[in-house]
């Protein structure tokens, strides 16, 4: 854009920000109400990594210490429900927000003004939802899968503020999915067809269907809940001719597809990270395209492998049992993908790098727990056990988050127009790998010995376990203080990032200078093959 | 050495488990973790290998090639064909597990906050042995005020008994909330859901006493309803069911005598510190506000019938369980007379199960 055109548009000011807090309470720009969805999520990941040192608190030795079990419980819950839908799916959200405009070429966002109401919903659904815990009876203590009747007839009063933030979490999801919907569909720059589209995009997109999909199911859910809590129905009380086990059908008909919203957009992530660092183009876009769609098409009929111990018929236990170990095909063709695009590349190791090969490996250890967790005559020794929290936790610690944390440092300099201290970086990235391996490896162990999980305490043999484990929660909780440290620092005195900030970034984003420009494309680009598929 | 190596093993592993489907089980989940380890050892070498290999810092010039379609068909079909591999001895296991019928006896089991009731489902006897099971743990272990015991927490009141070698199926099924009755050697679990009734069986070889815990959140005390299951040999179990049950018909008989103040308070204290310390704490100050105190109470300083009705009723819509369904009218006198001249409260008058049988029949 030359001197002469700036000259032109010279009473064109209201382009920029406005200044203070305005700015960020009405914005409709697309990285501003991104940056608002990443600070949230932060916020909210240290609230609910708190509730988590509580529980771990708790359980570095047998018998109680710290809290009580129903003070217990409601740290389980809540932190279930902050890390699900206040820092993960955020977390995504705010990401999607930065790099969709950016990298299918458009100025911003579809629907603006929409994307402003989606994030400030939040703060509102979450700050209700916490408040809960200090009124009278307690908040949600029923598990983040709040399985009724224990959260409905033995629910403490509070459950209702819960319900009505369930509700506006969903709002705010929806909407935000109809916002990325409508953007990647409608202001993807000429030449930019849906077989080009980055696969952060790719990915994005069908999640953004899921959670269209999904959402409303769960709304669904907690209306009945409240109808059953308030108007004296019985969807879920047996004695009303209802049927306790219908809740859990529902909740996983939304539940399944939700987990692989918390993972669809990591597989995105890795997808743009691993080429960069291994300077190669990604191997088997295709195939990569087809597996997110085949593993977002099988995780609407697998939702009862959560459920094989609830008591089924034997061809309903095997439908589940097949279709779930049918994920891991699709799952091993993208881990594949991923191996075969580092192999006889020219890979350097920045944190960006490192986080997504650790993404790789321990996700894939998740996978196999995961497939394990699938064959429905050991899930029964398995369920509800530590092992399926050490599996959960390997598929969303090491998985979705550190897919974020290394979107963050990946696009740090795209964003800012500052690099991130390499050697902070990976001190923070060695700290949180040790961290969580210590934590939630030897939940492997306690779990198939047999410890039950959501247990304020627990039997002897399972105390060494524990204590180690609490001792790499308290090492993964600081170091994630300190990754607040070295993004403060790097904002403040980080070095000048180039446009291209990568050696081998690839994107129409890296076209744009660091940082980028506040309306991003107010031209559609041209795009060029080797620049979008790398 | 031997000893302590196999006491760190199970530790780490399932449990090999007593009876011929958890073996089965263990089988199973040994073979599939160990093609895992094999698929991981594979993946991860590559992975690793070219971590190592392929380094900008070694100079090497990153290929071109970024797309194979055999290679691409290679590792969908060849999953598949391992999962399949997976899926003929899975589906073996659970056919097997599904093998219900020809059962020798029948136990219900049924869950409440928290603890297990367990009937024993015998025509002969009018199925008359029933019984709860409720953790025996004292709550000086819990708090840190006494060494824990070896079965801290896995140590029950009563032991479900059962005999060897006699295929025993359990009916599940719950009073409130969702439990879950899991032991682990036996290689069964099954959700205790309110209002259905869920099936499972064993056959257990070994004599012993075999534990296992809660597997479902079923509210504040999840963690402390264990489950405890004695397995005698045949002949050992029916002496035992026999006197059980013969104990159990003058007990009923009986029932319905008057007891003196001593005997109430004695008998009462003990139902109070199983059925009602958890949430009425055992000085009757309870939890506020979700669980009320019975020190200087309405209720307990009230009208006895009124008391009487609350405890054998329950309250709708709340934790107060109607007890009428769990104890026995001598247990119900006892518990409420208790209530009324303990923790500061002293009413002075006397309830006696002829008293609670009257209000009951009454209703």
């Amino acid at each position: 854009m030359s001197e002469v055109i700036h000259a032109d548009h010279h009473d064109d000011h209201a382009h920029g920000p406005e200044k203070g807090l305005k700015r960020w309470l009405f914005t409709t720009n697309h990285k501003d109400i991104g940056t608002l969805y990443l600070w949230f999520s932060f916020a909210m990941f240290l609230v609910g990594g708190v509730l988590a040192l509580v529980i771990r608190a708790e359980l570095f030795q047998p018998g109680l210490q710290f809290v009580q079990p129903e003070f217990f419980n409601q740290m389980t819950t809540n932190h279930g429900l902050i890390m699900v839908f206040g820092a993960i799916m955020p977390a995504f959200v705010g990401l999607a927000n930065w790099l969709i405009p950016m990298q299918v070429g458009a100025p911003d966002m579809a629907l603006p003004r929409m994307n402003n109401l989606s994030f400030w919903i939040l703060p509102f659904a979450f700050g209700m939802m916490i408040s809960t815990l200090f009124m009278e009876g307690g908040g949600p203590n029923f598990g983040w899968t709040f399985y009724a009747p224990l959260s409905t007839t033995y629910a403490p009063p509070s459950v209702t503020y819960f319900i009505f933030a369930v509700h506006l979490m969903g709002a705010s999801s929806i909407m935000g999915s109809i916002n990325i919907i409508a953007t990647i569909l409608n202001m993807r720059a000429p030449g930019m067809t849906l077989m080009k589209m980055p696969m952060f995009v790719w990915t994005w997109l069908i999640t953004a269907y899921l959670l269209i999909a999904v959402m409303p199911v769960l709304a669904g859910a907690v209306t009945m809940m409240l109808f059953d809590i308030h108007f004296g129905t019985s969807f879920f009380n047996a004695a009303g001719g209802g049927d306790p086990v219908m809740f859990q059908h529902i909740f996983w008909f939304f539940g399944h597809p939700e987990v692989y919203i918390m993972i669809l957009p990591a597989f995105g992530i890795v997808s743009h990270i691993i080429p960069a660092f291994a300077r190669k183009r990604l191997f088997g876009y295709t195939s990569m395209v087809y597996a997110v769609a085949s593993i977002a098409f099988l995780s609407f009929i697998v939702w009862a492998h959560h459920m094989f111990t609830v008591g089924m018929p034997l061809a309903g236990q095997l439908f589940f049992m097949y279709s779930t170990m049918l994920i891991a095909v699709p799952t091993g063709v993208k881990v594949f993908n991923w191996i075969s695009t580092m192999w006889r590349g020219s890979m350097t190791f920045e944190t960006p790098m490192l986080f997504a090969i650790a993404f790789v490996v321990l996700f894939t250890m998740g996978g196999f727990s995961g497939l394990m967790l699938a064959i429905t005559p050991v899930d029964y020794q398995y369920h509800d056990t530590y092992f399926v929290v050490a599996h959960f936790h390997y598929v969303l610690v090491p998985g979705a988050l550190f897919s974020i944390i290394a979107a963050v440092y990946f696009w740090f300099p795209k964003w800012t127009g500052k690099m991130y201290d390499e050697t902070l970086g990976k001190i923070h990235f060695w700290l949180s790998f040790v961290g969580v391996n210590v934590t939630f490896f030897p939940q492997h162990f306690s779990g198939l010995a047999g410890m039950p999980r959501r247990i304020p305490d627990y039997p002897l043999q399972f105390a060494d376990f524990n204590m180690i484990s609490s001792v790499g929660a308290f090492i993964f909780g600081l170091s994630q203080v300190f990754f607040l440290y070295v993004i403060i620092k790097s904002l403040r005195s980080g070095a000048p990032a180039t446009g291209r900030s990568w050696e081998g970034a690839k994107g129409l984003e890296w076209t744009l200078p660091s940082p980028a420009p506040y309306h991003s494309f107010t031209q559609p680009p041209v795009v060029k093959d080797e620049e979008v598929l790398g | 050495m031997l000893l302590s190596g196999l006491a760190a093993a199970d530790e780490l592993n399932l449990r090999v488990g007593v009876t011929d489907i958890s073996r089965q089980v263990y089988d199973l989940h040994m073979t599939i973790f160990l093609i895992c380890v094999a698929i991981g050892v594979v993946v991860f070498g590559v992975l690793f290998w070219s971590v190592f290999a392929h380094r900008k810092s070694k100079g090497v010039e990153p290929a071109t090639f970024h797309e194979s379609t055999k290679l691409e068909l290679a590792w969908t079909i060849v999953p598949t064909l391992i999962l399949i591999v997976m899926a003929i001895p899975a589906t073996q296991v659970l056919v097997a597990m599904y093998d219900t019928g020809g059962e020798d006896m029948s136990i219900e089991v049924r869950g409440y906050q928290w603890k297990w009731q367990y009937k024993y489902l015998d025509d002969d006897y009018n199925n008359t042995l029933s019984f709860f099971s409720v953790m025996s743990t004292p709550r000086d272990e819990i708090y840190n005020q006494s060494v824990k015991a070896d079965n801290y927490l896995l140590e029950v009141d009563e032991y479900l008994r059962i005999p060897t070698n006699r295929k025993v199926r359990f009916l599940i099924t719950a009073e409130d909330v969702i439990h879950a009755w899991w032991v682990p050697d036996f290689g069964i679990k099954r959700d205790a859901v309110p209002g259905m009734l869920n099936e499972l069986w064993t056959v257990v070889e070994e004599p012993g006493i075999y534990r296992g815990q809660c597997t479902e959140l079923c509210g504040k005390d999840h963690g402390f309803m264990p489950i405890v299951v004695e397995v005698l040999p045949e002949a050992e179990f029916d002496a035992w069911y026999a006197s059980q049950v013969s104990t159990e018909l003058v007990r009923q008989e009986t029932m319905g005598n008057d007891l003196t103040h001593e005997e109430l308070m004695a008998q009462g204290e003990t139902v109070y510190g199983t059925y009602c310390a958890s949430c009425h704490m055992a000085n009757g100050e309870g939890v506020a506000p979700v669980f009320p105190a019975i020190a200087g109470s309405a209720v307990a300083l009230g009208p006895r019938d009124d008391h009487l009705s609350l405890v054998i009723n329950g309250v709708a819509g709340t934790a107060m369980q109607a007890f009428g369904r769990q104890l026995d009218p001598a247990q119900l006198a006892s518990v409420v007379h208790y209530q009324r001249n303990a923790f500061g409260n002293d009413v002075g008058d006397i309830s006696q199960p002829q008293d609670v049988i009257n209000l009951s029949n009454g209703q």
